[in-house]
């Protein structure tokens, strides 16, 4: 078997606007993923039983089936209920929804992992709930959930590619067209791989980067 | 959703049981091989195994089913699609399941490897009759949860031309143009087996119990 790379970097632009969008995709589903977890733990700490009961149903089913069948149900079903929406917002809109469920597990245990003497020495101090929330909850719970929460981030990454299938113009649908076109699918597909192992690692290591800066704040 | 749609579901699902079955059996051998390897202190072995789990979690699934469907007959495999997809599944599940059951061997508690060398056990006697069976039960919720993110990432295979539960339901999906009813009942099913595995875990957890009679 010969390799033969030329062809496919001579597409060079489509491959890097298709990074793009995989990039541009991926920060807007996560940071819609972690803005839906946190007001779903928040949800489930302070909210009423009936909303709990709500959104533990809304965790253990995107929890439970897979983001393919999420996204055909989004995408395909979608106007059946006046929901058309273009691939690329029914992708990022179905994995906001699929991390949200994730993201909402790390807060919610990161929430119970605060230690209950930090919350009845600020109720001591008079600090109303508002001011406990904001100040002692949220930061120490951000502190404690980051390691998770990075790993949640990179592994949203690579769901990305699963948009392809709904023809987002994402790296993984890009870069097999450009492989059927020049009929170097396999060469296409392996420069793909190693992009995407490359784009993962940078992630972590960003991650890594960050946990030490935060190392700082550790209580624990 | 007459019943007869619903049969044909179930069916499609009892193949996506089947799929990730073999896929979780072969990717549990696998892994325990790469994790022996990345434990060796011989860098010969140890390098690799590392690049494999590196490798192989960073790379999305779909591409890796994708590169190994279309790889296998490049290089002389014509193999049936689901050969195919059940080697993508059980190669990337393979690297997840390498690093659980290292973490399990390494959990190992030192003191009882001790008390095994005193009372003069063979190091093959440590490895069957100790370190496997406590490494077993440590790693055993690991390999569960392992086990449930592939019975969904099996959904996957479906763009590599299996007809499983969701090629099927996109399958009826184009004749039928029912799309809600039929990946709702997709997922419906999906989730069922989930929790049916989940409670298998549990049950088997719990009569595994470390120190459990």
């Amino acid at each position: 078997m010969r390799f033969d790379y030329t062809l496919i970097l001579s597409r060079a632009p489509d491959i890097l606007a298709a990074l793009g969008v995989t990039v541009y995709v991926w920060l807007v589903s996560l940071a819609g993923a972690a803005a839906l977890g946190f007001a779903v733990a928040l949800g489930r700490r302070y909210g009423p039983r009936w909303l709990n009961g709500l959104l533990v149903a809304y965790v253990e089913l995107f929890r439970g089936t897979p983001f393919l069948v999420q996204l055909f149900l989004l995408y395909f079903g979608g106007p059946y209920v006046g929901l058309s929406l273009d691939a690329e917002p029914a992708g990022v809109l179905a994995l906001s929804v699929y991390g949200g469920a994730y993201f909402s597990e790390v807060f919610r245990l990161g929430f119970e992992a605060v230690p209950r003497g930090h919350i009845e020495a600020a109720q001591c101090a008079g600090f109303s709930r508002t001011q406990i929330v904001r100040r002692i909850l949220v930061p120490e719970m951000a502190v404690l959930t980051l390691p998770a929460a990075i790993n949640l981030a990179v592994s949203l990454l690579k769901d990305t590619a699963v948009l392809s299938v709904v023809t987002v113009p994402e790296l993984t649908l890009t870069v097999s067209t450009i492989g059927t076109e020049f009929y170097a699918f396999v060469e296409a597909l392996f420069l793909l791989a190693l992009g995407y192992w490359g784009l993962v690692e940078i992630a972590a290591a960003l991650g890594r980067f960050a946990e030490g800066r935060l190392a700082r704040f550790r209580f624990a | 959703m007459t019943p007869y749609l619903f049969l044909l579901l179930v069916k499609a699902a009892l193949y996506t049981v089947a799929i990730s079955a073999a896929a979780i059996v072969i990717g549990v051998s696998l892994g325990l091989g790469v994790a022996a390897a990345r434990a060796s202190p011989n860098p010969l072995l140890n390098w690799p195994a590392r690049a494999y789990v590196s490798f192989f979690r960073g790379v999305p699934l779909l591409v890796q089913l994708l590169l190994i469907y279309n790889l296998l007959p490049v290089v002389g495999l014509n193999v049936p699609s689901v050969v195919a997809a059940v080697a993508g599944l059980a190669l990337c599940t393979s690297a997840y399941q390498a690093e659980n059951l290292r973490g399990g061997f390494a959990s190992v508690p030192k003191g009882l490897l001790e008390s095994a060398d005193m009372l003069g056990l063979t190091p093959w006697q440590q490895l069957t009759r100790i370190r496997a069976p406590i490494a077993f039960r440590l790693t055993l919720p690991a390999v569960v949860n392992e086990a449930i993110l592939i019975l969904k990432a099996s959904s996957l295979v479906s763009v590599v031309g299996v007809v499983e539960l969701t090629r099927m339901a996109q399958d009826l999906d184009t004749s039928l143009f029912k799309p809600i009813q039929l990946y709702s009942a997709a997922g419906l099913l999906y989730f069922l087996i989930n929790r049916g595995v989940a409670g298998f875990g549990r049950f088997a957890e719990q009569r595994l119990a470390w120190g459990a009679r």
